[in-house]
């Protein structure tokens, strides 16, 4: 009976049509590992899905009211979401599939900004499926591909039985140029263990920043065609909570709709608890997670993934949220 | 806690109450005076006899899914929408009948009026069907459909969803619905008794309103969590809502709810109310909050009759019989009661 009031965790699986999403969904429900979806899935879904608890979502793209213009939600899936609650003892998890051409944003916002959703349900993980042959063009004709990239946790490199290793090389490169911090897993016809894709809790506050970034040997991965980037900085002194909050309101105001995602692990003078921070877009969300480790250095870090990104005003931003030496 | 053991609840000397195993979605009272029934989450509807309800209660399997919308039939049983794509009824002896099937796609909010019609949301329409289940008509809207109403004649019908509400005559010959329109996603929906206000429940914790005669907006702002749950008053002078740690109740005469402030009933302890449900004749409110405490309200003197204790999981039904005798409420762990509050 407890067990049925703990939020549900729902991953959510995006890739450009054709990438093998529909492939992946199918292995994770027909797999025995013991566990029940729920699935959701858009309508111009490709192949049929083999599952009891499938639901047809229309990807209703919402606006709110709150002032915020990047601020979208999906209102299909808070529906849905409400009303597979009422069930919640039928199924372990749900996974929502979208479509090859949805943007991300209002999906990962929605677990945000809707209390429903937030109250009932947390959001796994983005797991993205990327036709290892076909990226390259895709990321050239498809904004949604790149930002498709930039809010995965979990990145699956599917279709490597048609690639060259350098081919793969050069693929897994531009992804990492995009997004430094997602896991990259190498699959072909998406058969990768299950438990590698779901219950990865990559999207938890704890979970923040836990992978280091992967970055391309030689360090600053400027050189390449896509527009989204990623930039990080760390900071050795303690971060003054008002000074950061300031500075963050202001900057996801003014550039909140170029960030697509921004994650922070900051240390506040004379508190022993790490706090983590994380933001879609415009929306916010932080809290203490556990303590730094005996003898570990509090340094504070910092990552955004997005458009136009000014390294030195971010960094010198950064760095001013120090307490003075 | 021992304050709470001190209060005399009704539902221990008037109230019969039953564990039905799975969240509670709906309940209503049969037209006909002799049924009530709950739609729950595991797809089954749990029908009592108001008249005896110590009895058995009768449980059908009404749908393969969840049941995700119920209200009172036309004229006898209820009326279920489900996630299995059916439109069923319920009779008063408990016998499931399918009204009408609309495949893959929800049916999320029904509603019925004494006149015969039906009314089904089904993704972006609404399906408004006759007594004997036969589509009249299929009305569609620009998004999904998140609220549904008939006005209290049964002669128009109002749909909510992005942007604003749909409201139609439901006999016109050519469909074409009067759009109210207001920026952003609205569900909970509720026509005024006198058919003169629309009112909506918004995703950014307000409602909307507009008044028909001269297209006016009502803004009701300033609560804390999102309203689900609306009902007038009988005569229609107070609309009660939830979503606030009170019973927020909006005045609709003296030129409210413009510039009005609302009046606030049974708060202070911090918990959300999360149904309300007007008696249908006194200016009296029964409200459900999230800790599973339910209570009756006087509005004119704000006195409160306390019905229900916390612990029974949060109310997700609470609704009065015709007369205002019987009180039924259940909630999301299944707990569901039904009270005799008549004289004796």
């Amino acid at each position: 009976m407890s067990d049925t009031r703990a939020p549900v965790p729902v991953t959510v699986l995006t890739g450009y049509l054709g990438a093998g999403k529909t492939t992946l969904l199918n292995r994770i429900l027909t797999e025995n590992h013991g566990k029940r979806f729920a699935v959701v899935i858009n309508e111009f879904g490709e192949l049929g899905v083999d599952n009891d608890l499938v639901v047809d979502a229309d990807e209703e793209v919402f606006e709110m009211n709150n002032g915020c213009i990047c601020c979208t939600v999906r209102g299909d899936l808070i529906r849905i979401l409400s009303g597979l609650m009422r069930r919640r003892e039928k199924f372990d998890g749900i996974i929502v599939e979208t479509t090859g051409l949805a943007d991300p944003a209002p999906v990962a916002q929605t677990f945000f900004v809707d209390e429903d959703v937030k109250r009932a349900t947390r959001l796994d993980s983005i797991v993205t499926v990327v036709d290892a042959k076909h990226l390259s063009q895709r990321l050239n004709d498809s904004r949604e591909a790149e930002e498709q990239i930039a809010f995965a946790d979990l990145i699956l490199l599917n279709k490597m039985d048609l690639v060259t290793e350098q081919e793969a090389a050069a693929v897994e490169a531009k992804v990492r140029a995009i997004n430094p911090y997602a896991e990259i897993l190498r699959s072909t016809r998406s058969a990768v263990p299950v438990e590698r894709v779901i219950g990865r809790d990559a999207f938890s506050l704890e979970r923040i920043l836990a992978r280091e970034p992967e970055f391309l040997s030689g360090e600053d991965a400027h050189e390449h065609d896509s527009e989204v980037t990623s930039v990080s900085f760390e900071v050795s002194r303690p971060i003054d909570p008002e000074k950061f909050n300031a500075w963050m309101t202001e900057l996801l105001a003014s550039k909140g709709q170029d960030l697509l995602r921004t994650k922070g692990i900051l240390a506040y003078p004379g508190e022993d608890r790490r706090f983590a921070f994380q933001a879609v877009h415009m929306i916010a969300d932080g809290d203490f997670i556990s303590p730094w480790k005996p003898g570990e250095p509090r340094r504070s870090k910092i990552v955004f993934i997005g458009r136009d990104l000014n390294r030195p005003v971010l960094r010198r931003g950064f760095e001013a949220c120090q307490v003075e030496a | 806690m021992s304050a709470s053991a001190e209060i005399a609840y009704l539902l221990d000397s008037r109230g019969v109450a039953r564990e039905l195993g799975a969240w509670v979605v709906g309940l209503g009272f049969g037209r006909e005076g002799q049924s009530l029934a709950f739609g729950l989450g595991d797809g089954s509807v749990h029908v009592a006899d108001p008249r005896n309800p110590g009895a058995d209660w009768a449980r059908v399997e009404a749908h393969r899914g969840a049941v995700l919308s119920l209200c009172p039939d036309a004229a006898e049983g209820v009326l279920t929408g489900g996630d299995d794509g059916r439109l069923a009824r319920v009779t008063p002896a408990g016998a499931v009948e399918e009204v009408a099937a609309f495949g893959r796609k929800w049916v999320e909010h029904v509603a019925a009026h004494e006149s015969g019609l039906r009314a089904a949301a089904v993704a972006k329409a609404v399906h408004v069907l006759d007594a004997t289940g036969q589509v009249l008509k299929s009305l569609p809207h620009p998004s999904t459909v998140a609220g549904l109403a008939f006005d209290a004649k049964g002669k128009r019908v109002a749909a909510s969803h992005y942007n604003g509400a749909s409201l139609w005559f439901v006999a016109a010959r050519e469909d074409k619905p009067r759009l109210l329109e207001w920026k952003g996603s609205h569900h909970a929906i509720a026509i005024h008794p006198d058919g003169g206000h629309v009112v909506t429940a918004m995703q950014e914790n307000a409602l909307h309103g507009w008044r028909l005669a001269d297209g006016q907006h009502m803004r009701m702002s300033g609560y804390p969590a999102k309203t689900h749950s609306l009902s007038f008053s009988a005569k229609g002078r107070w609309l009660a809502t939830s979503g606030a740690e009170s019973v927020v109740l909006w005045p609709f005469f003296g030129g409210g709810p413009m510039g009005k402030a609302p009046t606030e009933l049974a708060g202070g302890d911090s918990v959300l109310c999360t149904r309300v449900a007007c008696h249908p004749q006194q200016e009296m409110v029964a409200a459900g909050f999230e800790d599973g405490l339910v209570l009756l309200a006087d509005i004119a003197s704000g006195r409160v009759l306390p019905i229900a204790p916390p612990g029974r999981g949060a109310v997700s039904a609470l609704a009065w019989n015709a007369t205002g005798a019987l009180l039924a409420f259940g909630t999301e762990q299944g707990f569901a009661a039904l009270l005799d509050l008549s004289r004796r």
